[in-house]
């Protein structure tokens, strides 16, 4: 399906503007598709188990800062229909959260600890979120635009 | 006139002093911590690899602290994983020796300005005795910081007592 199909059969089912669908498909790189961080999670099952679409795989789940709003980026293909489409949310900085798609691609486990560890967004529902690269005492978020390095981690001095 | 030479005079007896003959012993069997820490550990096994074979200089590379005698720091050292070499180094028994391999180690490399997770140089952390430029060096670097390492314990005395 091309992306066009794909958006229109995503409105056909959500048709409420409260789903917030939104699209960009002839975005340079990825067509992408805007939708409500409230209702990922059910369009993320559709995506998925219906039959025209079959999303079976979550190729990659990204975090974004677009000063004054995080984003999370959903890279999704399908094996079996041989297509692919990128969802994004977009959520406030100051109350970044969005609803966790880990019980729909499992793949979205790390993946989301990844994005909470780098950019503070809190995955609601996710079975296990906690930081998973940098160490657990460890303060901030990073990659976050406005992230200031600390001068001193455990005793020894960060900046060069 | 190096210890071979004594060694083929008439009978079998080789004069020398107790210090060279311990240095000789220790530089000629530098056994060395068994941890990589980035792409500077792949060019580390090249060196232990066949083609320079680091093991023709005595070193072994061993998997516990308490039986080696040179760590070497071969990549990026991050925040998470410097307590972890300082904690290695510590466990080390003296005398021990620290080559610091490749930019990152050395004083944060490409990370230097922006990496927020990097410990900018491993000096911060532990002493270092041989520092091998390069990004990664290539084993024969490596190797040339290997011999300055040996040249360093070659004029070392353990014998003499050391000032206070």
């Amino acid at each position: 399906m091309s992306p066009q199909e794909i958006l229109e059969r995503l409105t056909a089912n959500f048709p409420d503007s409260a789903f917030g669908i939104e699209a960009k498909l002839d975005a340079p790189v990825d067509p992408w598709i805007k939708v409500s961080p409230q209702h990922i999670i059910g369009i993320a099952q559709f995506l998925r188990d219906d039959d025209e679409l079959q999303f079976d795989f979550l190729s990659s789940l990204s975090g974004v800062d677009l000063k004054g709003k995080l984003s999370v980026i959903y890279h999704l293909s399908s094996l079996v229909k041989k297509h692919k489409i990128t969802i994004r949310v977009e959520v406030p900085t100051e109350a970044p959260e969005v609803q966790s798609v880990e019980s729909i691609w499992k793949t979205a486990n790390w993946h989301e600890r990844e994005a909470f560890d780098l950019f503070g967004i809190r995955f609601t529902g996710h079975p296990d979120l906690r930081r998973i690269l940098l160490p657990y005492d460890w303060e901030g978020y990073p990659l976050r635009k406005d992230y200031q390095v600390p001068e001193f981690y455990n005793g020894m001095r960060v900046p060069y | 006139m190096g210890l071979l030479d004594k060694q083929f005079d008439s009978s079998n007896i080789v004069v020398t002093s107790l210090d060279n003959l311990l240095n000789w012993a220790r530089l000629s069997s530098l056994w060395q911590m068994q941890f990589g820490l980035a792409c500077c550990a792949i060019e580390m096994m090249a060196a232990s690899a066949s083609n320079f074979d680091m093991m023709r200089f005595g070193v072994i590379p061993r998997a516990t602290p308490r039986q080696c005698d040179v760590m070497i720091v071969s990549g990026t050292v991050t925040l998470k994983m410097a307590s972890r070499i300082k904690r290695l180094y510590d466990q080390m028994a003296e005398p021990r020796y620290v080559i610091s391999m490749g930019s990152c180690s050395n004083c944060g490399g490409p990370y230097w300005e922006h990496g927020y997770h990097v410990l900018k140089g491993v000096d911060r952390v532990i002493p270092v005795d041989v520092y091998v430029p390069g990004c990664p060096p290539r084993p024969e670097a490596l190797l040339e910081g290997l011999i300055k390492l040996q040249e360093k314990v070659r004029h070392e005395s353990l014998v003499k007592k050391k000032s206070a």
